[in-house]
């Protein structure tokens, strides 16, 4: 028997029996012979060891153990020892926010304590107990605004993750919704492109703060606009870079989601990572995903429970308000254990050390020779440059010196291919980040 | 259970109460009974048109959230802001205090559509 395929030859037999089969063949009999493969070329099973051997092979082709100076959605944050012993507890060992509250006071108490410090960080009134990820969050809060308004029509501004822009509109390729574009004009949000579009058809207006290029924005007349003409604002956000800068809630934002993976989280390559969404209470029916609440129980006590219930799939089946009916509750409570830690001052000394360190190397790096450091706005912890040369191949000529030098943006931005953005987290030492602009001086005067 | 003689019913268990040009809308004691506790009303918007039989409310109780069908055609001309408050007036006066809508009539024909009280109480004794 294959190790890695539990079907002995006689349940396979039994399944087909039960069935009234007599063969596999008879199994596919409607899959006419032209329509298959003419083989599916696997090898022979291989044993446990073989397949560590290999799959460490692969492994060691990854460019690893480099210092990041790249960004784009994901962050190198300095994760506590204290977060990654807490997260292995057996107690909070489980990936989905509970059913029966009776037996999960605990993981519905630390998913009430996230949605809180969710509030808390955005400055909104409600959040849910997570969703995926940043892009799919991002997604659910289209669907949310059109819920409410009943409108079809989206503008998305340039500065808006291009990863997340290309998730939105394979999500909604099969749904009656009209994207706008924005272009990004000196780094930020285009006032006038956006007001141009705005009508009592939009449905929304999207928005990243920092944008993808980095520059911080104050969103407040937009979405003013935007609530003008009946639209909702979703604001995208770091919420690190929440620590120091205007709340979405302060500028009155409708919708805020994010990617939490900054939170206390490691980087991977496929995640799980972690959406979070927060909104204003009147929308909160139209919220998709969980939202722990607190009561009482029949003695009084203060106890959690899944709340508001009636409106998802398993009790309202196709008319659900959303399909997510899960999260990533491990995640979130890791991110949870992750901003308690910190605290409030913490969080704010952190997004202070960020915004230095990316200030000391924009500077660094302004005097580099092929390097253009772009002024055109503020920025928190990461920014854009251009190079005298494809950023593709410098990233690719930094790597042997140790280096992820930045996210290249000629890949989503046509035109842009000799830009980069570069992001320096708190993890970053001033010697790295020297040694990074003289490696970078280097690969720029060698390229010549 | 109880059923008003004059008002009109749908096979949703809505009801409906015409006064002159005005129709009443509200959903039945055995439809209240069937959600158990109302916790909320999703009202439709003043002013806007519904069609008969389409979506234009919806009630969440503690175990379901269930769509409201208008019974008849017309223009939404004042809802029961009450309900937002004490959506439970559905649960203790469901004919009564918890009406949900009242719509002006478009067409008269419509009402044919509907079941009257003898009805509804043969209709609702045979789903049982």
């Amino acid at each position: 028997m294959n190790p890695y395929i539990a079907n002995t030859p006689s349940d396979v037999e039994a399944m087909l029996a039960t069935i009234g089969l007599k063969s596999m063949e008879d199994l596919f009999a409607d899959i006419r012979p032209e329509h298959r493969p003419k083989s599916f070329d696997l090898p022979e099973g291989l044993s446990e060891f073989e397949v560590v051997a290999h799959v460490r092979g692969l492994a060691e082709k990854n460019a690893s153990g480099l210092t990041l100076f790249i960004g784009g959605g994901c962050y190198d944050h300095y994760i506590p020892a204290a977060v990654k012993a807490l997260i292995a507890r057996g107690e909070f060992y489980t990936a989905y926010t509970p059913y029966q509250p009776e037996c999960s006071q605990g993981t519905l108490q630390a998913l009430y304590e996230f949605q809180s410090a969710i509030c808390t960080l955005t400055g909104m009134e409600v959040a849910n107990a997570s969703l995926y990820d940043g892009g799919t969050a991002l997604f659910e809060a289209v669907m949310m605004a059109m819920r409410i308004n009943g409108r079809k029509k989206i503008i998305m501004d340039g500065g808006v993750s291009p990863i997340y822009r290309k998730i939105l509109t394979t999500y909604t390729s099969n749904l009656d919704i009209e994207f706008q574009e924005t272009p990004v004009e000196h780094g930020h949000s285009s006032r006038e492109q956006i007001n141009k579009l705005l009508d009592d058809q939009t449905a929304a207006v999207i928005l990243q703060n920092p944008n993808f290029f980095g520059a911080v924005d104050d969103h407040s007349d937009i979405i003013r606009q935007a609530q003008q003409q009946g639209a909702l604002v979703i604001a995208s956000v770091y919420p690190v870079s929440l620590g120091l800068l205007k709340t979405p809630g302060e500028m009155n934002a409708d919708i805020v989601t994010g990617e939490g993976q900054s939170l206390g989280l490691p980087l991977n390559f496929g995640g799980p990572y972690l959406g979070f969404m927060a909104t204003k209470k009147k929308f909160i029916r139209k919220m998709p995903g969980r939202i722990v609440g607190e009561t009482v129980d029949a003695q009084g006590r203060r106890c959690y429970v899944n709340t508001l219930q009636a409106r998802e799939q398993h009790i309202r089946r196709e008319k659900a308000t959303s399909n997510i009916c899960t999260n990533v509750s491990l995640c979130a409570v890791q991110a949870l254990m992750f901003m308690s830690l910190l605290g409030k001052e913490g969080l704010k000394d952190l997004a202070r050390v960020n915004l230095d360190k990316a200030e000391f190397a924009r500077q660094t790096l302004e005097k580099v020779d092929g390097v253009t450091v772009k002024r055109s706005s503020p920025t928190f912890n990461e920014f854009t440059v251009m190079l005298t040369h494809d950023a593709s191949q410098v990233a690719e000529a930094m790597i042997p010196h140790g280096f992820a030098a930045g996210f290249p943006l000629g890949r989503y931005y046509p035109g842009m291919e000799k830009y980069m953005i570069i992001a320096v987290t708190e993890k970053r030492t001033k010697q790295e980040i020297l040694r990074y602009a003289q490696c970078l001086g280097q690969v720029l005067k060698e390229m010549k | 259970m109880e059923v008003y003689d004059d008002y009109f019913y749908t096979k949703e268990h809505e009801w409906v109460n015409f006064e002159d040009s005005t129709a009443t809308v509200g959903i039945t004691e055995y439809a209240q009974d069937a959600l158990g506790d109302i916790t909320y009303v999703e009202l439709p918007a003043v002013g806007s048109q519904v069609e008969q039989f389409e979506q234009f409310a919806s009630v969440e109780s503690v175990k379901a959230a269930s769509d409201i069908f208008c019974p008849i055609s017309g223009e939404v001309t004042e809802v029961n802001t009450e309900l937002e408050e004490k959506p439970g007036l559905i649960n203790k006066s469901c004919y009564e205090k918890g009406w949900i809508a009242k719509v002006t009539l478009s067409d008269q024909d419509e009402q044919s559509n509907l079941m009257s009280a003898d009805e509804y109480r043969n209709y609702v004794s045979n789903l049982d």
